[in-house]
């Protein structure tokens, strides 16, 4: 009987694992000459895992699409795009042991993540050691590329994103007062909570309190309680959806009335379930609004739609724009040389993705525009839009 | 004057739910000598139950609190049965690592079932209201909330239930027993096993009415949310002394009021919000440096 047992768990074992060696997408008509790996490093599991999942979705269609017309042409011969995915469990540490994992065993030609910046911060430090290009979809904070010409991303900067929001949260609600609420434990909230401040205090708006927690709090009563004492117009909190519902709806509790503004580290539909009627008419700034996608966007919807059954939230749309831009690199390198796949990379003048326009600058960042969402009756929609000064470029 | 009445209530909502979790610690460590390291995630296996009573079952909430308490409780009796009672002759680190093994096996058991989107329970669960006045006094400013004197209550209630069986009861008495000397207690005719088993039934029951008061109070669960809590309510016990019941509710509404109280006036002299663990675990430390057996505790004598 046991040794019945053991037999059957393994054959369970060998088939699961065969299963997990088909590669995704794979086409009989194409004439393969080879196999491309593509890493991606997304949060499986831990605190946000819609943003990997999202990552995920979006990185399945990209590569489906591009093998289904024979995968990428490299001196007359087609490469087949083979994706290997890793957890990072929304933690640092794992980002960089899988990171160097897909690096040295896998030996991928570049790497697609991490989101979050407290997770692409620290790996970007891993690919460009050794040296490989790396593309992180959501990540804001400057950190990430600073000094690293390995390394490159699709979202635009917390410096930008700081001044949209100020700028908007004046516009919209002649604030006068503004308070902070953020996490000092993760890079993206903490870097963005400082360019929020500065940049509010630069356009005249006085930031009344900065309050702090850290990383898997959930009670936030004494710091709202202390900011509520100060009376600020409008309360800013550049958290995730698991934080941002407890904020609101412990805020709404203790009294405030006023408006709760945030940034894109909101734009995962499952804040909008978890937050309830609290969240509903509040604003937040973002990368790309489904209602105002221009053709390449909403092609992307579409097929997203009918795929998966959802709208693609910003980190699936940032995913994809990812895997474009890499796509583009290696057919303009004409290579499989990850130095050449670099270089490509940082030669990539204009892009026009599902989240718009954009340029690089030598930093490997791109210059964008963002968007104002609203929160109203269960959905994200557009609201307003903000560019960089001059930007897009005529004719766009 | 508001301000301290608003924060001195957050602490209280606060301290509330680290004490109930930190009863369960402190009564499976006065009979067994057990650290429970899995409970932690027996509290968060009560809160998700809670999901599925009012979700699936779509059952009010004092029944869904019931129901959790009572499948909980047989959950931890089971755990027990299989986990630790066969270890109950062996080493202490053996069961301890027994311990840490079930709290990770109802972690991931947990994230396989259900997945690792965080829930929430449902809109029509506690229809959160704020008070105007409060025993007839007006509030102004204060925002106090119906959840907030839900979790308070209860907890109290709770508390003195409890209290009330390892005193004045014959179960009590022969917990009491069994934490003195458990070798003389079977030979009284006392079936150690039930009394353990009975240890175990109310310790988790009272972890899974702290993991749905605070699925209320902070609606996000994930299968991970036992783990800070777990261990922040374990060091509220052994601060309040662990193993007794008394220094477990101290201790966690300790905990409570500095987690709030360091953050609130800690900038008046200068200390941002970012000191508060800091500065909590700090003063936690001052006092077992003073009394190592914790506030209610009393040194064990060991027969070498």
């Amino acid at each position: 009987m046991n040794k019945r047992l053991l037999t059957l768990l393994l054959t369970i074992v060998i088939v699961m694992g065969a299963i997990g060696t088909i590669p995704v997408g794979a086409q009989d008509d194409c004439d393969f000459a080879g196999e491309i790996y593509v890493g991606v490093i997304a949060p499986l599991t831990g605190d946000i895992p819609k943003v990997g999942q999202s990552t995920v979705e979006a990185a399945e269609m990209a590569v489906e699409e591009i093998n289904a017309e024979c995968g990428l042409e490299i001196d007359g011969e087609s490469y087949e795009i083979v994706i290997i995915v890793e957890d990072n469990e929304s933690k640092a540490e794992s980002s960089v042991a899988v990171a160097t994992r897909l690096i040295v065993e896998e030996d991928v030609i570049a790497i697609i993540g991490p989101q979050s910046s407290k997770q692409a911060v620290p790996t970007g430090q891993v690919a460009n050691d050794r040296e490989t290009p790396m593309i992180s979809p959501w990540s804001t904070n400057p950190n990430t590329t600073v000094d690293r010409p390995w390394v490159f991303r699709v979202a635009f900067l917390d410096p930008f994103q700081g001044p949209v929001v100020a700028n908007f949260v004046q516009a919209e609600f002649g604030a006068a007062s503004a308070a902070v609420l953020y996490d000092v434990a993760s890079d993206y909230p903490k870097g963005l909570a400082e360019n929020f401040r500065d940049a509010a205090e630069a356009s005249g708006i006085e930031v009344v309190a900065f309050e702090s927690f850290t990383t898997g709090d959930t009670d936030f009563s004494s710091q709202l309680t202390t900011i509520i004492a100060e009376e600020p117009a409008v309360i800013f909190t550049p958290q995730y959806y698991n934080e941002v519902p407890l904020i609101v709806q412990q805020a709404r509790e203790l009294g405030f009335e006023g408006p709760i503004v945030g940034s894109d580290s909101w734009g995962t539909p499952d804040l909008i379930e978890l937050c309830g009627d609290a969240c509903n008419g509040l604003f937040f700034s973002t990368h790309y609004a489904p209602d105002i996608a221009t053709e390449v966007g909403q092609t992307f919807i579409n097929a997203y739609e009918e795929i998966y059954g959802a709208k693609p939230d910003d980190v699936a749309a940032l995913t994809y724009d990812a895997f474009q831009l890499l796509f583009t690199a290696i057919e303009d390198a004409q290579s499989l040389d990850k130095a050449d796949v670099r270089d490509a990379l940082a030669g990539i003048e204009l892009f026009e993705g599902v989240t718009g326009v954009m340029s690089f600058d030598e930093q490997g960042d791109p210059i964008k525009c963002a968007v104002i969402i609203q929160i109203k009756d269960g959905a994200f929609t557009y609201y307003d839009s903000a560019c960089p000064a001059g930007f897009p470029p005529e004719g766009m | 004057m508001e301000f301290f009445v608003q924060q001195f209530f957050n602490g209280l909502q606060l301290g509330s739910l680290y004490a109930l979790i930190a009863l369960g610690y402190t009564m499976v460590y006065g009979v067994l000598l057990l650290i429970n390291f899995a409970h932690g995630d027996i509290f968060m296996v009560g809160a998700f139950l809670g999901v599925f009573g009012s979700m699936v079952l779509d059952l009010p909430f004092a029944l869904t609190l019931v129901l959790a308490m009572v499948l909980t409780g047989m959950m931890g009796v089971g755990i027990e049965r299989v986990a630790y009672k066969p270890l109950r002759q062996a080493s202490r680190l053996s069961v301890v690592i027994t311990a840490l093994g079930v709290g990770l096996l109802l972690e991931n058991g947990m994230l396989a079932l259900t997945g690792a989107d965080p829930r929430s329970y449902p809109a029509n669960f506690i229809e959160t209201k704020a008070y105007d006045s409060f025993l007839g006094i007006g509030l102004g400013d204060v925002s106090i909330t119906n959840v907030k004197i839900l979790i308070i209550v209860l907890a109290a209630l709770l508390f003195l239930g409890l209290y009330t069986i390892v005193q004045r009861t014959k179960w009590g008495m022969a917990m009491r027993a069994i934490s003195y000397d458990k070798f003389a207690v079977p030979l009284m005719g006392v079936s150690q096993d039930q009394v353990i088993s009975i240890t175990f039934f109310l310790g988790t029951a009272l972890a899974a009415a702290g993991g749905i008061l605070w699925g209320v109070a902070f609606p996000v669960l994930n299968p991970y949310m036992g783990l800070r809590v777990g261990w922040k309510a374990f060091i509220a016990a052994v601060v309040g002394g662990i193993g007794d019941i008394r220094g477990a509710a101290v201790g966690g509404l300790l905990l409570g009021f500095i987690e709030i109280f360091v953050p609130a006036y800690g900038k008046s002299i200068g200390i941002s919000s970012t000191w508060r663990d800091p500065i909590a675990f700090g003063l936690l430390l001052i006092i077992l440096v003073v009394r190592p057996t914790g506030l209610f505790g009393v040194a064990r004598r060991q027969k070498v």
